[in-house]
Parts: structure tokens; C-alpha cells; sequence
């Protein structure tokens, strides 16, 4: 298949990518192995909406709602809230199905009507959900309100809890080294489904959608039915996402599930190159780092101006949306294209 | 029964206010077939530029009409302006391009015009000064305020100098012919482009207007305030069948009073189990309603995609 890595290139990074976590907490500190888990965990939500804006040509607006379901799910299952503890094995699975009934719910009345009211209801959707999580705390505590959940289990894999230190082979292994192994494992999973999806029969239907709805349709795609697959597949990744940012947490709150998180995982699938494996992996890293970037511009500014004129989580938003912007009239295609997208976008 | 009818003049008030913010949205659809995220947006600059305004005017002893009556032409002013940049930056541009693109950089302005604005205004919320005398009419049990009789005569009186500036002037006949048919309309002398353009713009004012209303309903503006408000206008346009402008105009007054009744008796009604603060799901429950029972609206015509 084209596109496969050679072999050489292949041994190469799955070195780095073992030794990376490693080298990082050696070289920087546990802070910067924790900002490499939230970058993995990125990757797995962008590969998700991947699936759902880059593949189907569906636009989610709402996408950290799926977040929210999946994180909530292993929170309120493995916490002293409801003094339940669930294992990993039962809550993560559980956590992307709940997401993906969740996007058939919304699919099915959306998915049968034009592109765009779609991405209005998941608009309004990612904010319906926040208002029932702030508020489902009386009369019955449900969601524990704007509080959110906290104690949360650590993810434990059998009688192996990553949220302590592990000693193997005369290294210590910190908990946030655990995690990344475990949300990389997620990834690669992630990788391989994606790359395995984009090339099957169901993804060529997708594809066919993208391009022209109307044509896929008189060629006798059921084209309702398919995007409502992709929308409930894209859902299913940010509920395991969500599953596996509870339990690294340790407490999840509604405040973590805001437009502008919805607004940055698209921004990472638009920066990286809509419907490339590659360039979204790329896209969510660059974002999930760029935070630690702009808090260095806060401190910049505090020494070249006197004081913090534009604050840094504001300037972050600023950038993902003249980023969604610019990219959409420069390079549509993103930073690094698929190649069946790139020829769409510029008509050969 | 005084709940009934209280809540009924407070939803029509809300309404009035989603219908003009609805017609911008509606306006833009009807004549491009695609939907303006970032109208909700221009309804917030438009409110926080007429507070400022009339904050400035009447610090100075300005004579308080004198200082709303500014206030709102600057708003008026500042969203037409916003309207043709955001139809030349997004728009146009993408006229021909993928369906998605025209979203996308959609919800890239709106996120961009929300930044800047909580640049300009700061992140706190901006409050209205006390301008109409907080004067009311009791009748019966119900309270009808004066800034409440000003709002929903007001917001009549523009959407029947729309409907006549569209059924009736020769802009408006450019302005159907365009939404019926650009090329055709185009080939019989109508400057397409410009027509677009002036949409966008008309819809902004509209939208200047209905941001000064709900500052001056609500007394408070902050730069958040636009997401909701865009998102319920919608829902209004949807309900009323979007792309028809008397649909937006109905979809708005009934969203209001659906709303307005919703919050006031969803205690009642579930036991006190959900209580007003679920009041913004209500908008939500009511498109996907509409989606499902009636995509066409309850005055839209034709939903069927072109080929």
C-alpha cells in the first residue's frame, strides 16, 4: 500500500516514540511528559472528528459533548459520588457507546437534511449539555453541578494501577510515563481503525459522499445511514477520550467542556489537513502545545511592555479562529493534504 | 392565569427581538442558501459599541434619547460595515469552494469578532444605563414595562418597512430575483454581488438594533452574549422555514412565547424537578422538533437541496 512507512522508518519511531516520554521527564520534567499525555489524548479526539469532518465531510461543532459523555461515564462509575468503581475494561467501551447513541440521537434527525443544520444542532448541543451538567445536581445529585466529580479512580489494567510509580528493571516509572504508554496504545489503535476505515468500502462511500451527496445518493448509497456511521464512529473516539481523561484527572467538571475545546479539536483536523491521518496528528500536537508557547508570550509581554496586555488563553482562541479562517482561504487542504483532498480543492 | 399572561407579553418581547435577529439569518439564506454563523456575533458588537456609546454621551450630560439615538446609528453604523467585511473576507471568496469551507471560516470569524470584542470590552459584563423611566402599565396582573411597549413596536414597525422594502421597491425585486435565480438575475442586469453584499449589510443592521434591545431589555451586555442569541435566532428561522422572511418573523414571536411559558411553568410541570434554569434547552428541544416533524417550516416551501 502506498503511503506505509519503510520498515527502517518504521523501527525508528517506534524507538523514539518509546523513549520519548523517558527523555522528556529526564530533560524537562514530569510537567512536560503531562502536556505529552494531553497532546496524545488530542490526537485521539482529532483523529475522532477526523473521521467525521475530514472523511464524511460532516461539520461537528459539539464534538467535546461527546467528550463529556464519555468522561462523565467513567467518572460517575469509578468515584465514591455514587461509591461505584467500575473497571477500565467495562467503562471505556461503555463510555464511546454511550457517545456514539449520543451522535445517533442527533444524527438522526439532522443527518437526513442539509450539511448545515448539522453543525447548528451540534452547535447547540455541546452547550445543552453543559447546562444539564451544571444543573443536574438537584433535586436528585446526578452530575454533582458545577463542582464536577472528583476522587476519581485512578485507570488501573488489571492489578496494575498507572496512577503510582512502578519500578522495572531498576528504572522508575512515573505516572505519567504509565499514562502515556497507555494513551499511546489508544492512538496507534486509533491509527490503524482510521487508516483501515479510510480504505474500505465504507470509507470510499464517504469520500463519495464528501464530494458530491447527491451523486453518491443516485449511485445507491444510503447516504443517511452512512453518515450517520461516521458521525456515531467520529462520537465514539471523544467518549473513549473522555473515558481516558477521567481517569488521568482525576476529576472531571463542566467547565472543561466548552465551546472552545470543541473549537480547537477542529481547528487541529483543519490546521493538519483534513481527512490525512498524518497531518491531523501533526495538527493536534502543534495545538496541544502551543498553550505552553503562548504562556511564555504572557510573560513576554509582562517584560517588554510592563504589563499583559493580551492575555494568553485569549490569544489562543484568536489564533484557532483566524487559523480556521486563513486556512480555509489559503490552504484548505491543511498543512500536510491527503492527496484525494488536495485534488478536490484545486480541481484536476 | 395572570402567570399565563405575563409570561406572554415578556415572550413576546424576547420574540420580537429573536425575529429581527432570525431575519438576518433568513435573508442570508434566502438569497445564498448558506448560514451565517457568525450572525450572532454582529448582534453583540452591535450592542456593546451602542453601550459604550450611549455610556460616553450620557457621562457627558448628553441628554439621554439624544445619547440612545446615537448610540444605536453608531451600532447600526459599525455592524453594516462588519456585515460587508465578514460577506468579503468568508464569503465570497468561497463562493464556488467545498460546501464545508463556508462553515468553517464561519465559526472562525465568530470565534475571532467574540476574542477581540472581550479584547476591546474586557471579559465583565457592560450594564445599560437607566434610560427609559422604569414607568409600567398595570393591567389586570400583568406588568407591561415601557422599554418592553418600545421593543416589540419598534421591532414591528422595521420588519413592515422591510417586508415593503422587499415585496415593493425595485432593490427588493433585485433581491428575490437573486435569491431565485443568481445567474438569471445576473443576465437581466441585476449586479449580483452588489445585492449580496447589501444583504449582508441590511441583516447586520437588523442585527445592530436587536443587540441594542437586548442590552436595553436585559441591562447587561458581555461578549459571550451574541452564542445564545444567534443560536435561538435560528432555531426561529428554522421554525419559521428558513429563507421566507415572515417565517422569521412568526418563528421568533413563537420562540419567544414558547420559551417564555416554558421557563415559567417547566417547574410546575415536572415536579419542580427542572426549574427555570433549563430555560435556554427549550430553543434547543424546538429545532430539533421542527427537524424532524417539519424541515420545511411552518411558511417555508422547499427544502430540496439543487443540483
Amino acid at each position: 500500500m502506498k503511503g506505509r512507512l519503510q520498515p527502517l522508518w518504521q523501527g525508528g519511531l517506534a524507538l523514539l516514540l518509546l523513549a520519548l516520554p523517558f527523555a522528556t521527564d529526564a530533560a524537562l520534567g514530569h510537567g512536560w511528559v503531562r502536556i505529552l499525555d494531553f497532546a496524545l489524548l488530542y490526537v485521539l479526539l482529532a483523529l475522532g472528528l477526523n473521521i467525521v469532518v475530514g472523511y464524511a465531510g460532516l461539520l461537528d461543532l459539539g464534538y467535546v459533548a461527546f467528550f463529556a459523555v464519555g468522561a462523565y461515564c467513567y467518572g460517575l462509575l469509578a468515584s465514591p459520588h455514587f461509591d461505584l468503581h467500575w473497571p477500565l475494561w467495562v467503562l471505556l467501551p461503555m463510555g464511546a457507546l454511550l457517545a456514539a447513541s449520543f451522535g445517533v440521537l442527533l444524527g438522526t434527525p439532522t443527518l437526513g437534511l442539509r450539511g448545515d443544520y448539522l453543525a447548528i444542532v451540534t452547535l447547540g448541543f455541546g452547550e445543552i449539555i453543559r447546562i444539564f451538567l451544571n444543573n443536574l445536581n438537584t433535586p436528585v445529585n446526578i452530575t454533582n453541578g458545577p463542582q464536577g466529580v472528583s476522587l476519581i479512580d485512578p485507570l488501573r489494567i488489571g492489578p496494575w494501577s498507572l496512577g503510582q510509580v512502578h519500578h522495572l528493571a531498576g528504572f522508575d516509572i512515573p505516572v505519567v510515563v504509565n499514562v502515556y504508554f497507555l494513551f499511546l496504545l489508544g492512538v496507534l489503535g486509533a491509527i490503524g481503525l482510521s487508516r483501515r476505515l479510510e480504505h474500505s468500502r465504507i470509507g470510499r462511500a464517504w469520500a463519495a459522499i464528501r464530494e458530491d451527496e447527491i451523486a453518491a445518493a443516485s449511485m445507491g448509497l444510503y447516504t443517511r445511514n452512512l453518515k450517520l456511521l461516521a458521525f456515531a464512529m467520529g462520537a465514539s473516539f471523544g467518549g473513549l477520550s473522555g473515558g481516558l481523561f477521567a481517569g488521568f484527572q482525576g476529576f472531571v467538571s463542566p467547565e472543561s467542556f466548552t465551546l472552545q475545546e470543541s473549537v480547537m479539536i477542529l481547528c487541529m483536523v483543519v490546521l493538519g489537513g483534513m481527512g490525512n491521518i498524518a497531518g491531523v496528528v501533526l495538527g493536534a500536537v502543534l495545538l496541544s502545545v502551543l498553550p505552553e508557547a503562548l504562556r511564555a508570550a504572557g510573560g513576554l509581554q509582562q517584560d517588554l511592555l510592563g504589563r499583559v496586555w493580551v492575555d494568553p488563553s485569549n490569544l489562543r482562541m484568536l489564533l484557532f479562529g483566524l487559523a480556521l479562517v486563513l486556512m480555509m482561504l489559503l490552504r484548505p487542504e491543511g498543512l500536510l493534504p491527503a492527496r484525494a483532498r488536495q485534488r478536490e480543492l484545486h480541481g484536476q | 392565569m395572570d402567570t399565563f399572561l405575563q409570561q406572554l407579553v415578556n415572550g413576546l418581547t424576547l420574540g420580537s427581538i429573536y425575529a429581527l435577529v432570525a431575519l438576518g439569518y433568513t435573508m442570508v439564506y434566502g438569497i445564498m442558501e448558506l448560514i451565517n454563523f457568525a450572525h450572532g456575533e454582529v448582534v453583540m458588537v452591535g450592542a456593546l459599541v451602542a453601550l459604550t456609546v450611549i455610556q460616553l454621551l450620557s457621562g457627558w450630560g448628553w441628554p439621554v434619547p439624544l445619547a440612545v439615538l446615537l448610540g444605536v446609528l453608531a451600532a447600526m453604523f459599525v455592524c453594516m460595515v462588519l456585515g460587508l467585511v465578514i460577506e468579503r473576507v468568508a464569503y465570497r471568496p468561497l463562493r464556488r469552494a467545498p460546501k464545508l469551507a463556508p462553515l468553517i471560516t464561519a465559526i472562525g470569524l465568530s470565534i475571532v469578532l467574540q476574542q477581540v470584542a472581550a479584547l476591546i470590552w474586557g471579559r465583565g459584563y457592560l450594564s445599560f444605563p437607566a434610560v427609559l423611566p422604569p414607568v409600567s402599565l398595570a393591567w389586570g396582573g400583568v406588568i407591561i414595562t415601557a422599554i418592553q411597549g418600545v421593543i416589540v413596536v419598534l421591532a414591528g414597525l422595521i420588519m413592515a418597512g422591510l417586508l415593503i422594502l422587499v415585496q415593493k421597491t425595485a432593490l427588493g425585486r433585485a433581491m428575490r430575483a437573486t435569491a431565485q435565480n443568481p445567474a438569471v438575475a445576473q443576465l437581466m442586469g441585476v449586479d449580483t454581488d452588489r445585492i449580496i453584499a447589501l444583504t449582508f449589510v441590511m441583516g447586520s443592521a437588523l442585527a445592530a438594533v436587536a443587540g441594542v434591545m437586548v442590552v436595553a431589555y436585559y441591562n447587561v451586555g458581555n461578549y459571550t452574549m451574541g452564542f445564545m442569541l444567534g443560536l435561538k435566532a435560528f432555531t426561529a428561522a428554522v421554525l419559521g422555514g428558513i429563507g421566507n422572511l415572515p417565517g422569521a418573523m412568526l418563528g421568533g414571536l413563537l420562540l419567544g412565547v414558547v420559551e417564555a411559558l416554558g421557563a415559567g411553568y417547566i417547574g410546575d410541570l415536572t415536579g419542580n424537578f427542572f426549574g427555570s434554569n433549563y430555560k435556554d434547552v427549550f430553543a434547543f428541544m424546538v429545532l430539533i422538533g421542527v427537524l424532524v416533524f417539519h424541515p420545511n417550516g411552518l411558511l417555508g416551501t422547499r427544502a430540496r437541496e439543487k443540483v
